[in-house]
């Protein structure tokens, strides 16, 4: 008879295919990865523009900055740049944490965080811009 | 969370050399990973001296000599030796092809060999490539259409459609391209990998299939398909020349397509 104290212990007797099924597929993801590919576009120019902008504004005073977002322009560029941004880290930053941590109650939580910041760093972002500008 | 060392029985020792024939005059070093799960011990790395004035070109003929001639405990998988059954994918020089397709001589220095990254390992160069079977067959690699095939011959093709399958049906399932990627490493437990999506998307540019909705349906999910992130090692590694990125990101595009 086989000394059952020197078997290794087998965790998972579940079939190959059981495990490539898993929970089967979400049905989701599509929204996020294309979600991720527009604010990138998005942000290409936008960035170009506020770099720009902030070249321009080199050396102004307070008050030179204010008239200048007062325009409705730079004003609405400053809003689609600020929520194109966070959006984007926060799509972003999601797949790095979804690669890297595998325990489930862990990588929920940092996701939830990562959302929570992000969100209310942009809010942070428009109130200050608002602030300032309206 | 990622793990950065070996765990320590996996850690890879020094193992025995041999020496190459007394009068050898073009000798090459070969540096193979060998583990044996029947003797307790760690894995560790022989050293094989070869003659290559008495071997023939490919790192295939290399092994094959070398369990002829000087170690029958060698262990690695082999049959077709043309790059057409894909049994002798494994790590050489650093990068995973097959030691049939790969020539010495493409090797810089001593040649070392090692099984496909990040797969069980059965002995030697012998990964377990249960997971990524079930994989391939959860993608369901078989055409499914409800319409009857025409009583008096096959399903018929254009050439055009025909045409689309190219670069897809020459998968030979030998894995070089999904043991390359980090993301089928870190996921391989949900992410499908490169060869398994280049292989639905051979089901779903056939345009003899009829279940293309319910393909893409059953791949749109955050790792099943979208753990690619166009790293390009699959691609970089088919030694068949074929692009599993480009499978992939058809993929992606027919998903968006149904939505945009």
């Amino acid at each position: 008879m086989a000394d059952s104290r020197n078997a290794p212990h087998v965790d998972m007797r579940r079939s190959p295919l059981g495990r490539a099924r898993g929970l089967g597929s979400a049905k989701a993801g599509a929204a996020h990865w294309w979600a991720q590919r527009l604010t990138a576009a998005a942000l290409v120019p936008l960035t170009l523009w506020f770099i720009c902008s902030v070249i321009r504004l080199i050396g102004a005073d307070q008050h030179a900055v204010v008239v200048w977002l007062s325009a409705p322009l730079p004003l609405v560029l400053m809003l689609a740049l600020i929520a194109a941004t966070f959006h984007h880290l926060q799509l972003g930053l999601q797949v790095v944490i979804e690669d890297y941590v595998h325990d489930h109650a862990a990588k929920l939580a940092s996701v939830l965080g990562l959302k929570a910041v992000c969100a209310l760093s942009a809010l942070a972002c428009f109130i200050s811009v608002l602030k300032l500008g309206l | 969370m990622v793990a950065f060392n070996l765990p320590v029985n996996s850690r890879v020792g020094l193992g025995q050399t041999f020496k190459a024939p007394a009068g050898a005059k073009n000798v090459r070093e070969f540096k193979i990973y060998r583990w044996n799960p029947d003797d307790g011990q760690n894995p560790r790395t022989d050293t094989y001296q070869i003659d290559l004035d008495a071997c023939g070109p490919m790192v295939l003929d290399a092994l094959i000599k070398i369990k002829n001639e000087v170690d029958p405990t060698l262990t690695f998988r082999r049959s077709c030796r043309e790059g057409i059954c894909g049994s002798c994918a494994m790590n050489i020089d650093g990068g995973n092809t097959l030691a049939c397709l790969k020539p010495i001589e493409e090797c810089s220095g001593a040649v070392k060999i090692s099984p496909l990254p990040h797969m069980p390992v059965v002995k030697d160069l012998v990964p377990d490539l249960s997971q990524v079977y079930a994989q391939y067959r959860s993608v369901e690699p078989w055409l499914q259409a409800d319409s009857p095939a025409p009583p008096d011959g096959e399903r018929l093709q254009s050439k055009e459609e025909r045409a689309k399958i190219d670069g897809l049906w020459e998968c030979i399932l030998c894995f070089c391209c999904s043991t390359s990627c980090p993301s089928y490493w870190w996921n391989g437990d949900r992410y499908l990998g490169p060869a398994v999506l280049l292989q639905a998307y051979r089901w779903i540019a056939d345009t003899r299939d009829e279940a293309t909705g319910a393909r893409l349906d059953a791949l749109e999910d955050p790792f099943k398909l979208y753990r690619c992130h166009t790293i390009m090692n699959c691609t970089d590694s088919c030694p068949k020349g074929l692009n599993p990125a480009k499978a992939i990101a058809e993929i992606k595009k027919l998903i968006v397509e149904r939505v945009a």
